[in-house]
């Protein structure tokens, strides 16, 4: 195992995030913020609660994991869409790293980030609605495995992407949309038939109702599901990645 | 002999379908300074990419000192260093860090007076704090060498080193690079000045088309194929070329003497005696080896 490798790859990435901490940090914050101040304070002080819970509070656990999300598939794609990008991918191809070592310092730095940004995201969160975590360990637990299985989903993003248009598509045009529909704001039986079938198609609702689950103790599907519905998609993420890996696509001519 | 790096019929069909090497066979010595020659899109880079595990290659194997480049790379690959053809670097990367990174990558333990002794060697220690985007473009190739040698190879790979380098930085480069062959470490350069491989191969290699042309020591590479002009400015114009010496041209009106000497052909002092023996008084003796050059040129010209 080449650990000096991978602690050169998880502290060069690390680098680059605090050359860049007030931008990283400061777009999950603001963005927040604002949906804070108007579902939370503004809107939310005039809705009842969800199943016994304030409307600020409820819709907390859904805008962390947005951020998260959003946050774990630009930061892992752009890190190793960069060195393709400038050429200097060439190195780490030609050092002698196995393919899960040099995924591993990508993902790890990725990881790092997602998480310090969950928790900027969540000390904001409490200086607009008072919120209680139930869970704290299963929370955690879960947020590390979005964490972990969207930073490989974005790794592979940065891999195929040509361009950093391609860059740009997957987080806002496939991840924005499913995010905002996935029951951050509302519990999937408030929504009208078909649509409340519709919305168990997306992903996005199995992590939003677990991870709220571990807050509140509410969710809208079983928890086991939503489980086993992120360890399949970690799985999926993982052997795609392998395969990619295993014949060089996108990386080696 | 002693090979480091055997390749035994490497392939390289890109996915265009361009075929960039047709089975290419070579054996590189330990210690030695190799040159490999041929013109833009022979398939130098490609050939060197394969071994550093950059390119996939389509067919054949490579072996690193006993080492399976594809089975056994992280062996392989940690005794080789690479310093690529096209200045790809991390722009806003400090040169320490960048060299460190790259040490770490290789798989080694923090040294940092290695480090600073590379540095040192390729007048980069002052700059050590700068970030790349602010180096011009040789000190960009000279920290590319530095990361290079950060994790201390035995056999380096020097795409085009001296490619946009002045000529002081180029000395110095020549320098270093035997006081690394002086350490023991294979070299392995690509290059268009034919006049760098004269002054540093011990062997070079022609590679066109994807092909290896041909493999020879240097020394016996000029005097097998060179060749030794002789030019003599006569006193008094001749008619007609002396008896004994068919080989030689007359020029100038009968007033300039010439003589080509190969390999097996008459040597250049018995020719003078036997001008100098037919009365034939000369003012002017000018004597012109062939380079490398000449033959390089005569040897691509031929098979292009
Ligand atoms: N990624 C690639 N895809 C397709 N063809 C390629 C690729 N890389 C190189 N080639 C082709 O393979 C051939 C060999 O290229 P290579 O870069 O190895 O040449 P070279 O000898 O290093 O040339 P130069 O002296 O210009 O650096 C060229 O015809 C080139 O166009
Ligand atoms: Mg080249």
């Amino acid at each position: 195992m080449n650990l000096h490798g991978v602690a050169a790859i998880y502290k060069f990435e690390m680098a680059r995030t605090f050359r860049t901490l007030a931008q990283s940090l400061a777009t999950p914050v603001i963005s927040t913020s604002l949906y804070f101040i108007v579902f939370g304070a503004a809107i939310g002080s005039r809705l009842p609660p969800i199943e016994g819970v304030p409307y600020g509070a409820f819709i907390v656990p859904g805008l962390v994991l947005l951020s998260i999300l959003m946050e774990s598939v630009s930061n892992a794609s752009f890190g190793i869409y960069l060195p393709k990008f400038a050429g200097t991918i060439g190195e780490i191809l030609s050092a002698p790293l196995s393919a899960f070592e040099l995924v591993l310092g990508y993902i790890g730095a990725a990881v790092t980030k997602s998480l310090m940004v969950a928790a900027v995201t969540l000390v904001v969160a409490r200086l607009f609605v008072p919120y209680h975590i139930d869970h704290p360990v299963i929370a955690l637990a879960f947020l590390l495995m979005i964490a972990v299985s969207f930073c490989l989903f974005g790794f592979l993003v940065g891999l195929v992407a040509k361009s950093f248009d391609q860059l740009q598509t997957v987080p806002l045009l496939i991840l924005s949309p499913l995010g905002f529909l996935g029951g951050s704001f509302y519990t999937i039986d408030m929504l009208p038939e078909p649509w409340a079938t519709i919305a168990m198609a997306n992903p996005i609702v199995y992590l939003v109702s677990a991870f709220r689950w571990s807050f509140y103790g509410i969710s809208d599907v079983s928890v086991g599901v939503s489980l086993a519905a992120t360890a399949g998609f970690l799985a999926l993420c993982s052997s795609i990645l392998a395969w990619v890996f295993k014949t060089g696509w996108r990386l080696k001519a | 002999m002693d090979d480091i790096l055997t390749l035994s019929g490497v392939e390289k069909r890109y996915a265009s379908g361009h075929v960039a090497l047709h089975g290419v066979d070579l054996a590189i010595r330990r210690g030695e300074i190799f040159a490999l020659l041929g013109p833009n899109g022979a398939g130098k880079t490609t050939l060197i990419s394969i071994v550093c595990g950059i390119v996939t290659p389509s067919g054949g194997t490579i072996t690193v000192d006993g080492h399976d480049a594809q089975r056994d790379y992280r062996a392989a690959r940690a005794k080789i260093g690479l310093v690529p053809q096209e200045l790809a670097t991390d722009m806003f990367e400090r040169v320490w860090d960048t060299v460190r990174f790259s040490r770490g990558l290789f798989g080694c333990p923090p040294d940092d007076a290695h480090l600073e002794r590379v540095l040192r060697d390729l007048a980069l220690w002052d700059k050590r704090g700068s970030r790349l985007a602010e180096l011009s473009g040789g000190m960009k190739r000279r920290v590319l060498i530095a990361k290079a040698l950060s994790h201390e190879p035995r056999i380096l790979f020097l795409d085009e080193p001296t490619a946009g380098v002045d000529v002081g930085l180029r000395r110095d480069m020549w320098a270093l690079v035997r006081r690394l062959r002086d350490q023991g470490v294979t070299i392995i350069l690509t290059t268009h000045y034919i006049e760098e491989a004269e002054e540093m191969a011990d062997r070079i290699g022609i590679i066109t088309g994807g092909r290896i042309k041909l493999v020879e020591e240097k020394a016996k590479l000029l005097a097998t194929l060179g060749r030794t002009e002789l030019h003599l400015d006569l006193a008094e114009p001749l008619a007609a070329v002396p008896a004994g010496l068919a080989d030689a041209t007359l020029s100038d009106e009968g007033r300039r003497l010439s003589y080509v000497q190969r390999e097996g052909s008459m040597p250049i002092p018995q020719v003078l005696r036997i001008v100098e023996g037919a009365g034939v008084t000369y003012t002017g003796i000018e004597t012109r080896r062939s380079s490398l050059e000449d033959i390089f040129v005569d040897l691509i010209g031929e098979k292009a």
